[in-house]
């Protein structure tokens, strides 16, 4: 497929709108024709990096979470994730694999994981002022395609 | 997404269906706790082969279960975990701490 092509989400910090916002990646990473390996492991990334905007961006209250799914050249899905919540004051420490700041449901391997199912991983932080996650995964291209 | 344990003898199995996800893990967490509580299990078996899709919810609600069964002294295993499941729990390294047994899926 050629050309760009793109959609933007917004919703509450809702824990009920993980699910939401996996399977919208899931649906919009389709016209791409991913294998479901593919798939998996952006519904998976897609799922850490706005649980986290929900636990940690929002701890005490319910703010906006923006999702924008992009297509680029060379079959590159990119997903942003963006909170206006508190923010993250030191995120070398965040990115740490096992490091959390959140109750015992959470296991400090957001990152690690969004790092290692996706090709690429920045994180831009203001505290006070919101995250932003983007990562970007190349789909392979099938013989046949 | 769903619990189901059945109990005997002191072996305990406790399916997971559906997706588990921040969402569902507290609740997912306490079901357990209860019935770990109640049944006193021996041998837990830990059945995810009705398990759709996890994310690191999952690796907190595994390894929470494991240290409890330690705490009562018994044996844990998980058995029917998906591709995509043991994805996410070989990125924190669970493969090297309990057991897993999933043949049939990989």
């Amino acid at each position: 497929m050629n050309g760009e092509n793109y959609t933007t989400l917004e919703f509450p910090s809702r824990s009920a709108n993980e699910s939401f916002a996996r399977t919208a990646a899931a649906c919009f990473a389709a016209q791409l024709d991913p294998t479901l390996e593919e798939i998996n492991d952006i519904k998976t990334a897609v799922s850490e990096a706005v649980t986290n905007a929900i636990v940690h961006g929002y701890p005490d209250r319910v703010g906006k979470i923006k999702m924008r799914l992009k297509i680029k050249e060379n079959q590159v899905l990119e997903i942003v994730v963006r909170d206006w919540g508190v923010g993250i004051a030191d995120v070398e420490q965040a990115r740490t694999p096992m490091f959390t700041t959140g109750g015992e449901e959470r296991s400090g391997m957001g990152f690690t994981i969004m790092e290692s199912f996706m090709d690429t991983l920045r994180v831009r932080s203001v505290p006070g002022k919101g995250t932003t996650v983007t990562m970007r995964r190349r789909i392979s291209c099938r013989i046949g395609r | 997404m769903a619990l189901i344990c059945t109990e005997e003898n002191r072996r305990m199995t406790a399916a997971v269906e559906g997706e588990l996800d921040h969402h569902r893990a507290k609740e997912l967490m306490e079901e357990l706790d209860r019935r770990l509580d109640e049944g006193l299990p021996r041998e837990l078996t830990v059945d995810l082969s009705g398990l759709t899709f996890t994310d690191s919810s999952g690796i907190a609600v595994l390894l929470r279960t494991y240290r409890r069964m330690a705490e009562l002294e018994g044996t844990m295993e998980v058995v029917g975990a998906s591709k995509q499941a043991m994805r996410v729990f070989q990125t924190a390294g669970l493969d090297r701490l309990i057991r897993f047994h999933n043949k049939d899926k990989g």
